[in-house]
């Protein structure tokens, strides 16, 4: 069994948090895993993204092919069609609709929203309105990563709850269980 | 012991120069070495790891450390091997004590650089063996035996990886950790003392090296060869390339394999391999490298494709996509690209000083008909784009102050430098002793934020000194001043732009506010130290 994914986002927005979250649950479940992540210049507001694969076999390529990825997990709408060669004819867009705008030709968001909606599986949700609502803004990643535990079967939510609890320990209980609240919200947004 | 660990390609060889018993860790922050050294630097406390002013800094104290007899790591980006080529050329004719390795990291596609040069071509113009590892587990496994080769052959022994391999993550497996070299310091001064006498000798035994480094390479454990039933197309895949390639399933598809990570390229295993087969595609990240010396190994007749005949991209990071493509592998994308993404460069931070710096200059230029502005490499590059765009030229590190004064020799007026204070004492400080010594027309100005910041917020060699260094190499007081770049303060910065452009000399003005990442980073750690 094997998951292609591609994160993407805005930097500084936490695609790299998700990441290590899922990293971590493979690692803990004896999963093999590579994750290519964008350091250095991209980080200033640019578009980044990070290839993560988990298999149960070899893994060779730190990329991801295209039309081979089975998901694309986005902070950002946009953002998420910029990977869309690279996910394969069932793959699923499980994305933030809340569109980053830090760039002055920024499309219009009614064409991103339809071009996201003509295609089949995808979760889209405002994952920033629905943490502050809450009382987690700080969240909304873990929110994200919990709308696409849904779909990455190779992981349980419960392995991946596991990994938030140990990823975050360092930060005190409070930091624990508003990730965790942060992704059962998510979790239990997506049918 | 042996353990799994999860690491960066950068954390795997750090992990497994500390495991090899390395003594110290010599480096200058650049994408994608920095987390080398940051993780000895978290993570191996008996390991000496500051960082140094630049590259070629970094590379002598390395051999100092290797003339006394312990282990030692020199880490830079691959531009950084330019820095640091005088050194490093030259340490392959003294040789070495202790082992020294020297990581260079290059980066194809140039996602956070200038160029895409290769540094295997400094590998093998210096005569030395170059390994290139294929996976994190690899880097990690090939330090101990890199510092043994280099032992072994009294040579630094250099370690070349790509940005994907340093930025990826893997499960690692890691054993027991070596104890550090005793203090041994070499008593053959015929060696270092590299007097044109001494030099031919030392030159002659490195020559007559060769041969043992040919047969390293050919009897290496990294090099392997995968071969498929009844192959006529084999390739040879270098470093990285190895993962791109059997992510394609060659040996299914009936390619023969010949992977290559250590170098000189194991010639006789090469002509054997390319023998046995019709065609040879020659898989490499970086320049075309090894299909120029394969090339020359099999004569112009031999069916080999690679960079150089157009069957993979002769310039950018290799794919698995483009190496499949060239093994005959179709492409099966579902998605057309979607025409409604728009590019999202990278820019300054919002809050950042270097903002307005460039506020101030872009309002002072506008006042000269012809005003040029030479910038630097750092954050503030990101000031040639919008809305800025205030920058006209950005070549390496230190240009901007010499770029200057070569134009205001010209004639250029005003002639304004703008570099980051760490790039400032990297290469910076020279350039401004040749302006001061010869009276050039121009007008510096180190935009201190007290970081080296592209990099991530490592410790900047000249924080607290900017002034003393100046007052030193000869900027008159007067024509030295420090302000605080605020919009607040527009007025007065703009003023004594305009006053120091009008000074006939060279003029120094240091705008000094602490980058807005690392002042947030140590407001979060300050909070979380309350709670």
């Amino acid at each position: 069994m094997k998951k292609d994914i591609i994160l993407s986002g805005v930097g500084g927005q936490g695609i790299l948090t998700i990441a290590t979250i899922i990293g971590d649950a493979a690692a803990e479940a004896g999963i093999n895993l590579k994750q290519a992540e964008v350091h250095g210049m991209s980080q200033r507001g640019g578009d980044v993204q990070s290839n993560l694969r988990l298999s149960t076999e070899e893994i060779y390529s730190d990329l991801i092919k295209q039309g081979a990825a089975d998901m694309i997990i986005s902070m950002e709408p946009m953002e998420a069609l910029r990977y869309l060669p690279y996910l394969s004819s069932e793959g699923v867009i499980v994305t933030s609709s809340h569109p980053f705008k830090n760039i002055p030709n920024y499309p219009d968001e009614e064409a991103l929203y339809a071009a996201l909606n003509s295609l089949c599986s995808v979760s889209i949700l405002p994952i920033e309105d629905l943490a502050k609502q809450n009382n987690i803004p700080k969240c909304a990643n873990v929110l994200l990563l919990g709308m696409a535990a849904k779909y990455l079967e190779i992981l349980s939510p419960e392995q991946l709850r596991e990994s938030i609890k140990r990823v975050f320990s360092s930060k005190g209980e409070k930091v624990v269980e508003m990730n965790c609240q942060a992704f059962d919200i998510g979790l239990n947004s997506v049918k | 012991m042996i353990s799994k660990r999860l690491l960066l390609g950068d954390e795997a060889i750090a992990l497994g120069a500390v495991h090899a018993g390395i003594s110290g860790v010599y480096a200058y922050p650049g994408t994608p070495s920095t987390e080398i050294t940051e993780f000895i630097q978290s993570n191996a406390p008996e390991v000496r790891s500051r960082w140094c002013t630049n590259e070629k800094t970094a590379m002598e104290a390395a051999l100092g450390m290797s003339y006394a007899g312990k282990r030692a790591l020199v880490c830079m980006k691959h531009v950084g091997m330019n820095v640091a080529a005088d050194a490093f050329v030259n340490s392959a004719i003294t040789g070495v004590n202790g082992g020294l390795v020297v990581l260079a990291a290059d980066d194809p596609s140039m996602h956070s650089s200038q160029n895409e040069q290769d540094s295997r071509f400094y590998g093998k113009f210096a005569m030395i063996p170059i390994l290139e590892p294929s996976s994190q587990q690899e880097a990690y496994d090939m330090m101990p035996y890199a510092f043994s080769l280099s032992e072994q052959m009294r040579l630094p022994v250099l370690m070349r990886v790509v940005t994907r391999l340093a930025h990826s993550r893997a499960g690692v497996q890691v054993t027991t950790p070596i104890a550090q070299n005793a203090l041994n310091p070499d008593n053959e001064r015929t060696h270092w003392v590299l007097l044109p006498g001494n030099a031919r000798r030392q030159y002659a035994s490195l020559v007559e090296k060769q041969p043992q480094l040919d047969k390293s390479a050919e009897t290496s454990p990294y090099n392997r060869l995968h071969t498929a039933n009844n192959a006529t197309m084999g390739v040879i895949a270098c470093g990285i390339a190895y993962n791109y390639v059997m992510e394609n399933e060659p040996l299914k598809r009936g390619i023969s394999v010949l992977k290559v990570s250590q170098y000189p390229l194991p010639e006789k295993t090469i002509k054997e391999f390319a023998a046995s087969v019709d065609t040879l595609l020659i898989a490499e990240d970086g320049q075309p490298v090894a299909e120029e010396q394969i090339r020359a190994m099999l004569g112009a007749e031999y069916n080999l494709r690679g960079r150089l005949n157009g069957a993979l991209p002769r310039m950018g990071e290799l794919t698995p996509d483009c190496v499949g493509a060239a093994l005959g592998v179709e492409a099966t994308t579902s998605f057309a690209a979607s025409n409604g993404v728009v590019a999202r460069p990278p820019a300054l931070c919002q809050g950042c000083g270097h903002r307005d710096v460039y506020d101030a200059l872009n309002k002072v230029a506008a006042e000269y008909a012809d005003a040029r502005i030479f910038g630097d490499i750092g954050c503030y590059t990101l000031g040639a784009l919008p809305p800025f765009r205030a920058i006209d030229s950005c070549v390496d590190m230190g240009a901007s102050i010499t770029m200057a004064k070569g134009a205001a020799d010209a004639g250029v007026h005003p002639a304004i430098a703008v570099i980051g204070d760490s790039t400032f004492t990297h290469s910076g400080m020279t350039g401004l002793l040749d302006a001061i010594n010869d009276k050039a027309n121009i007008t510096v100005i180190i935009s201190d934020n007290l970081t080296t910041a592209m990099t991530g917020g490592q410790d900047s060699a000249g924080t607290n000194k900017f002034e003393a260094i100046c007052l030193g190499l000869g900027v008159e007081p007067e024509h030295l001043h420090v302000v605080t770049p605020l919009p607040k303060n527009m007025e007065q910065i703009t003023q004594i732009i305009r006053d120091e452009i009008e000074y006939k000399g060279v003029s120094v003005i240091i705008p000094r506010r602490e980058c807005i990442q690392t002042l947030n980073r140590k407001l979060r750690q300050k909070r979380a130290q309350e709670q």
